[in-house]
């Protein structure tokens, strides 16, 4: 079992937790985007293996944030809401 | 009689409780304490198992958990319990023991004559042979010989095991002399500690190896030091193993009662791991080396002086290191002739009294059949014995270390892996640590307790243990059968088959031979049989590598990790306010899309009850619980803009007090829910969206409100629980109603079709939206959740007057199907864009941004052949398609899907049967029939619009 | 020297102490350059490399293997065989593979144990029968082998189910498909490297690829923890890893690296002939021919690269597979492992020549990549030989993703939408 740090909540178990992609996966606008570029933004992941930024949402409070985590040893590196508030 | 107990001694058992339990149909004496192997050992049971492939007859090796040997199905007084380590389970009075893989009984098993068979079914003979004519001509003879223990077919559930979450500062694994210093030291430092052990007693070593603490035998400093934690408040906790590191270092315990109770699961969250985990003794290679009789020498030290138990008469001790040289003396002083062979020629210990000394000789086999009888060294000399008690060294426990991403050191003077480069929080103590004197072992303790040192340090007082050994490990090309895996069957000529065969990575080694895949996970052999391998291929032991470490480091009762998960605490159901109401009235409940429903009323035959409910609402009226409909509220300045970006249809248009049906599309444009969205001011829309769908939509318009519109501009609440919502429906909706009184006006000009105004029932504020799922008039009234149940009872009385029926999702799922209403997940699919639903407008005209935009103008979303949402009408007189049914398309001799059929139902209003399917093309071949196959059965259909009933729409305003 | 296995070979060999047996494969020292470089030892990697020689006679060809041959997924997985799917495109792509797998221990002359018992997929309502018969009817039409099955059926092949009346998730019914079943997993690894190796194949293991080299904009060959290696066609199948290599060859593919956890019970003597999966509790369960109850189950909740089990998600799979099998309540639970799944959006796999030229794809698989071995060799053996799709893995390149036509086999059975 994982802790991660909610930003608002403190560190609480994984199984709160719901993953929602990259970090800085903006999303381009309208019709006429390029439909590689939308396929990007759709499907494409950075999916490192080791320091990944990921946005993630604790699902008891509902609040979405970033959290910097190493994807192989697990090790949480940072949380930071997304209007740029930090945790611990 | 070879073994026997002594009158005399066994710190662990009582012999004022003496007991009886049976072993394969033979009675067994013991006495409290004692666990099942230990009684068999007293009782001379010398066989008590059968080897997994060759049904070799086996003995007790070890005295814990590494014993590869001796497992048993237990039953009887116990919970039924396969493969059962007799080592480690406690004898209990009416306990019924019977041995694994053997038919009738481990003596006398009837299929040990594949052990004359063994040079023709090595390793991996299967990989070879059996396949012509054909696998499966040979599996079933093969598969009725798996398996270890016996399931009990009959067994039912017991109380679920208890799990307990646990916070501390310091967990100490192990209670032996490293786990109870560190402990110790731990509590004295001020840290909250938990110690727990895997037996049923403190001690480790301590009880049984001699040793002098602080001036005062073993034992005083064990009783003295766990009377200390409890007093200050540490959990100590005896026969729990902790069998996992997990992430973040949570450890994984389970405890055993030695009662009736399940196992408990304990997930502890330490601040700092202690492991102080011991060592295990390895064997000594020689052919032969698995006849009963021949174990653990410091298991045979241990049965001596916990059990009080002689495992022979005429012992040989065989070893390669000192710390056999103990037991050698006190198997001696018990009263056994006793003959130390140690493979070393140099730097030994001094023989101990009464005990002759054979040095720089080992044994190179072992005869006997059913148990050992004598050994012969590798200059030739025969020695008879009736046990030989064997010490190859010492293998520190290192699983734990490993799980949480430890790296090993191999140590060559040690011949062991030690735990290499520390990982943060968590230290190891103790043998595991490569200690081996009391002074080193309390060194190590002493070191593994974090922060500035406090207490006092144990101090050992007596005779050191010393850690002098000379690798033993097995050779190529020995003579006879070197047995490495006891329980998988594995001998060093296996290993040298699979180095020839080019299966020299550890891994494949071990996958190749089954080498520590038995359930003692090669705690025993895995070491010698790297060795082997690094050996045979020129490389250093720590090039060859161990195998992954992985959880748990002992078996765990499957029960134990359930706990109360079972049922419907698994998996909980949502439920209805109004359920105990609606169960008055006899409705049967089903689940839907995690919620608890009524499907139909009363006690008769379904599909009657079901038919009736359907008729008689749109001939009246019909009452409904709608509760569980999403009531999600969206406020804000940006409110309409947002809804606008949510929903697929525009939304900002919304007049207030109006009301609006609408798609959400996922990014990929797929329709992702349907709804109304209802507009209850400027600022202030209700998103109610499909009861299943509840939790994903609120997720998703959370993710949205943050990602993109910010906080302060729009607020999300769900609401869904608070509110009750209950339908009228049908042509006397409205009168109904008007006889109830609402506080509001539902004239067709103050609250039309689409529109939602709010009213007072009872003093409670409710809200009477006129929006319909049924193609009738209809009105869904939402209330306070706790104080719906009134108004359920007015409207049912008030309903008298109009032979009002109560109908449930059924009747509902097919006044919805007669009107074409779709079902998100029924009648769609996980690629239905929102023009498959000949919903077209807002994708052609809307200008503005919207979930999903992109994804509708992809190739795939262009193309002409798309499935399509329609109708389908069968020939008059025949029976309804079957829902999951395909249309096909013939080509050639093969058929094609055209599409299926979604939704298929007897409609009791129009007489005929209905249909609903996603169809090729379909909105454009209306009036088109189409074959549709169901289990290898073709009917034909006609393609139809989707709407079956009051295609205009007369009945809403009726 | 013994090369051919037969029950005869090991008679001989049972009287001459097993010491005339050959290498399953050879190791040799990588050469400079080869025809083809097949990236991954694990079972895609090994067939296409047996494919490429068999198939296409090209033997030129390295399995490059930065561990040991069949230690990914092939060596993790929970050895399931079946091809109950429900599109024409995964039909013809997983029948493909069923039936190469019908045929790969003659073949390869390597017992590979496919051991077709069946698999029932069970329905727990009246809504996952409607499912269940769409799906049936799809694989009948598809020509694939399906019998949509009555409580009763499943009371047949699994009476030890939990067919109490107060039952979580009680059996409306289920979907069979009587060929499913399982296979040894480690021997299709080593069958198929057997087989390549014995047709020239360097299978050159503890081989790190740490880049590509890149000239003119294709790819060319790779660096490695072993030198350089040049061809002209490269493939990977990496699974689990396939982000880590796209990126060194400058793209990104539509993946996410998950940990897919399984475990096993003691053995214990048969008591369960044949696979069964409840989507409803979202565990499957298979008994092995050495007894132990083979249990798997969803996805972990946390992308990671790290190949080890967690208590959260075995907790949950383990508490599923005692609501399905109350009895196994008396078992234990021996050793729990996982292995890194490529997850992507539409869960099939992706086939093709990746962005950069001269490198092609075999990845994504998901949690299903085991039982499609001998199709995923067959096609990246076919993309290397040829550089062209065939009509079997055209749908599965990924340009998929930008036209929006996803094969999503969840979609079509109605699971996720």
């Amino acid at each position: 079992m994982q802790l991660f740090p909610c930003p608002f909540c403190g560190p609480r178990d994984e199984t709160e937790f719901h993953y929602g992609g990259d970090a800085g996966n903006a999303r381009p606008d309208g019709a006429d985007v390029p439909i590689e570029r939308w396929a990007n933004y759709l499907h494409m992941r950075g999916n490192p293996k080791g320091v990944a930024r990921e946005v993630w949402v604790h699902m008891n409070c509902s609040e979405f944030f970033v959290m910097e985590r190493d994807t192989v040893t697990h090790e949480v590196l940072s949380s930071t809401a997304l209007d740029g508030g930090h945790a611990q | 009689m070879s073994a026997k107990r002594l009158q005399s001694g066994g710190s662990a058992i009582d012999r004022s409780r003496p007991l009886s339990f049976s072993f394969d149909g033979h009675t067994v004496t013991g006495f409290a304490g004692d666990t099942i192997a230990s009684a068999l050992l007293a009782n001379d049971v010398a066989v008590v198992g059968r080897s997994f492939k060759y049904h070799r007859p086996r003995g007790i090796w070890g005295a814990g958990v590494e014993e590869p040997n001796a497992l048993v199905d237990i039953g009887g007084a116990t919970p039924t319990t396969p493969n059962t380590r007799a080592t480690t389970e406690a004898a209990r009075e009416g306990l019924v023991a019977r041995s694994v893989n053997a038919t009738p009984s481990a003596a006398t098993d009837r299929n040990a004559f594949l052990d004359r068979f063994s040079r023709f079914i090595p390793a991996a003979f299967y990989y070879k042979t059996f396949m012509w004519p054909d696998w499966h001509m040979f599996e079933p003879r093969i598969r009725a010989m798996a398996g270890l223990g016996t399931v009990d077919a009959g067994w039912t559930p017991k109380q679920p095991s208890a799990q307990v979450n646990h916070h501390c500062d310091v967990l100490v694994v192990g209670a032996g002399p490293a786990g109870l210093a560190a402990a110790r030291l731990a509590s004295e430092a001020g840290f909250s500690t938990m110690l727990v052990d895997d037996q049923p007693r403190a001690g480790g070593s301590l009880a049984h190896r001699d040793g002098e603490i602080d001036g005062r035998s073993a034992a005083a400093f064990v009783e003295e030091t766990v009377a200390a934690l409890l007093a200050a408040g540490h959990p100590v906790l005896q026969s729990t193993t902790a069998f996992g590191i997990y992430d973040h270092h949570l450890v994984g315990l389970n405890q055993r009662h030695g009662d009736d109770r399940p196992d408990t699961l304990w997930r502890v969250r330490p601040r700092h791991i202690v492991l102080a985990t011991g060592a295990i003794e390895r064997p000594l290679p020689f052919a032969n080396n698995d006849l009963p009789g021949i174990m653990s020498a410091d298991a045979a030290l241990s049965y001596l002086r916990r059990h009080a138990v002689l495992v022979g008469r005429r012992i040989v001790v065989a070893t390669n290191n000192d710390s056999a040289y103990e037991v050698a003396s006190a198997l001696a002083a018990a009263g056994a002739e006793v003959t130390l062979v140690d493979s070393r020629a140099r730097e030994i210990p001094g023989a101990p009294a009464k005990v002759r000394v054979v040095s720089g000789r080992r044994i190179a086999s072992a005869r006997g059949t059913m148990r050992v009888e004598g050994v012969t060294l590798d200059d030739g000399t025969r020695l008879d014995a009736d046990s030989v008690a064997v010490s190859g060294g010492w293998t520190p426990t290192v699983h734990l270390f490993c799980q949480a991403r430890g790296k090993l050191a191999w140590n060559e003077a040690r011949a062991a892996f030690l735990p290499g480069d520390p990982v943060k929080g968590i230290s190891v103590a103790g043998a595991a640590a490569g200690a081996v004197s009391l002074s080193d072992v309390f060194a190590t303790a002493a070191k593994a307790v974090p922060g500035e040192p406090k207490g006092t340090v144990p101090r050992s007082t007596g005779s050191e243990a010393t850690a002098g050994i000379v690798a033993a490990w097995p050779s190529r090309g020995a003579h006879g059968r070197v047995w490495i895996d006891y329980q998988n069957d594995v001998t060093a000529k296996d290993v040298e088959l699979a180095a020839r065969e080019n299966f020299v990575s550890v891994e494949h080694l071990k996958r190749y031979t089954t080498l520590g895949m038995a359930t003692d996970q090669g705690k025993t052999s895995n070491l010698a049989g790297l060795a082997l391998m690094a050996d045979i291929t020129g490389r250093s032991v720590p090039e060859v590598g161990t195998t992954t470490y992985r959880p748990p480091f002992t078996p765990v009762p499957l029960a134990s990790f359930t706990g109360s998960r079972r049922g419907e605490l698994m998996a909980p159901v949502r439920r209805l306010p109004l359920e105990n109401v609606h169960r008055g009235d006899s409705g049967v409940f089903q689940e839907y899309g995690g919620w608890l429903r009524p499907a139909y009323y009363g006690g008769g035959e379904a599909d009657r009850s079901i038919q009736d409910e359907a008729l008689r609402a749109r001939q009246s009226v019909a009452l409904f619980d709608g509760s569980t409909l999403g009531k999600i509220e969206v406020i804000g300045p940006d409110a309409a803009a947002f809804v606008d970006f949510i929903y697929y249809n525009t939304m900002s248009t919304l007049k207030p007090g109006r009301c609006r049906y609408g798609f959400m599309l996922a990014e990929n444009g797929v329709v992702f829910d349907d709804g109304i969205l209802v507009r209850l001011d400027e600022h202030r829309f209700i998103v109610s969206c499909s009861s299943s769908h509840v939790a994903a939509v609120h997720a998703r318009l959370e993710e949205w409100r943050q990602d993109r519109f910010g906080r302060a501009a729009v607020y999300i609440h769900n609401a869904t629980a608070e509110m009750a919502t209950l339908t009228v429906s049908g042509p006397n909706a409205r009168k109904l109603l008007e006889t109830v009184g609402l506080g509001l006006s539902l004239d067709d000009a103050d609250l039309p079709h689409m529109a939602m105004g709010q009213g007072i029932h009872d003093g409670e504020p409710v809200r009477v939206a006129r929006v319909s799922f049924t193609g009738d008039r209809s009105y869904e009234i939402s209330i306070r959740a706790d104080r719906a149940e009134p108004l359920w009872a007015r409207l049912r009385e008030a309903g008298k007057a109009f032979d009002a029926v109560l109908i449930g999702l059924e009747a509902l799922m097919i006044l919805r199907a007669e009107k074409g209403y779709i079902v998100i997940g029924k009648d769609t699919d996980g690629t239905t864009l929102p023009h498959d639903l000949g919903v077209e407008g807002p994708r052609a005209k809307r200008q503005n941004e919207f979930v999903g935009r992109r994804s509708l103008f992809t190739e795939e979303a262009s193309r002409g052949d798309r499935l399509q949402f329609v109708g389908l009408a069968v020939p008059e007189g025949e029976a309804p398609l079957d829902t999951g049914a395909h249309a096909i398309l013939r080509d050639g001799g093969n058929l094609r899907s055209q599409g299926f059929v979604t939704s298929s139902y007897m409609s009791p209003a129009l007489g005929r049967p209905i249909a609903l399917g996603l169809i090729r093309r379909g909105a454009a071949r209306h009036g088109e029939s189409v074959e549709i196959q169901h289990l290898g059965k073709v009917r034909t259909a006609t393609i139809a619009a989707p709407c079956a009933l009051d295609p205009a729409g007369d009945r809403l305003h009726a | 020297m013994t090369t051919r296995y037969s029950a005869l070979s090991l008679l001989k060999e049972g009287l001459a102490g097993q010491t005339g047996w050959k290498p399953a494969w050879r190791s040799p020292e990588p050469k400079p350059t080869y025809d083809a470089i097949v990236i991954g030892g694990g079972g895609h990697g090994l067939a296409t490399a047996y494919y490429l020689a068999k198939n296409h006679g090209i033997t030129r060809v390295a399995v490059l293997e930065k561990g040991w041959i069949g230690g990914g997924n092939t060596g993790r997985n929970t050895t399931v065989v079946r091809s109950n799917y429900y599109y024409p495109e995964s039909v013809a792509l997983y029948g493909l593979a069923h039936r190469l797998y019908e045929g790969l221990s003659k073949d390869l002359n390597y017992n590979v144990m496919l051991s077709q018992r069946g698999m029932v997929n069970l329905c727990h309502s009246v809504g996952e029968m409607e499912i269940g018969a769409r799906t049936v009817n799809a694989m009948q039409i598809n020509g694939i082998d399906a019998e949509l099955f009555s409580p009763e059926d499943v009371r047949r092949v699994a009476p030890i189910y939990n067919f109490s009346p107060n039952a979580r998730f009680p059996v409306f019914g289920g979907i069979w498909q009587g060929r499913a079943g399982t296979a040894r997993h480690d021997a299709v690894a080593w069958g198929y490297a057997r087989g390549a190796s014995r047709l020239g194949v360097d299978i050159i293991q503890n081989c790190e690829i740490t880049d590509f080299i890149i000239e003119g904009g294709r790819c060319r060959g790779v660096r490695t923890t072993r030198g350089d290696i040049r061809a002209e066609r490269i493939g990977m199948a990496v699974a689990g890893h396939s982000s880590v290599l796209a990126a060194k060859a400058g793209f990104r593919l539509p993946i996410n690296s998950y940990a897919l956890q399984a475990c096993v019970s003691e053995p214990v003597k048969p008591i369960l002939d044949t696979v069964v999966l409840s989507p409803g509790v979202g565990v499957y369960v298979s008994q092995s021919d050495k007894g132990e109850m083979v249990i798997g189950g969803a996805l972990d909740r946390v992308p990671s690269y790290g190949q080890r089990g967690n208590l959260p998600t075995l907790e949950g799979v383990v508490a599923g597979t005692l609501e399905m099998f109350p009895i196994f309540g008396q078992l234990k639970l021996m050793r729990q492992w996982a292995g890194i799944v490529d997850v992507v959006p539409d869960s099939s796999p992706i086939i093709g020549e990746s962005p950069l030229p001269g490198l092609f794809l075999n990845c994504g698989w998901g949690t299903g990549g085991f039982k499609a071995i001998p199709a995923g060799g067959t096609l990246l053996a076919n993309l290397l030989a040829t550089g062209r799709h065939n009509d079997i893995s055209r749908p599965f390149d990924l340009d998929r993703f930008a036209t929006g036509r996803l094969i999503d086999e969840a979609a079509g059975s109605g699971i996720a939408h």
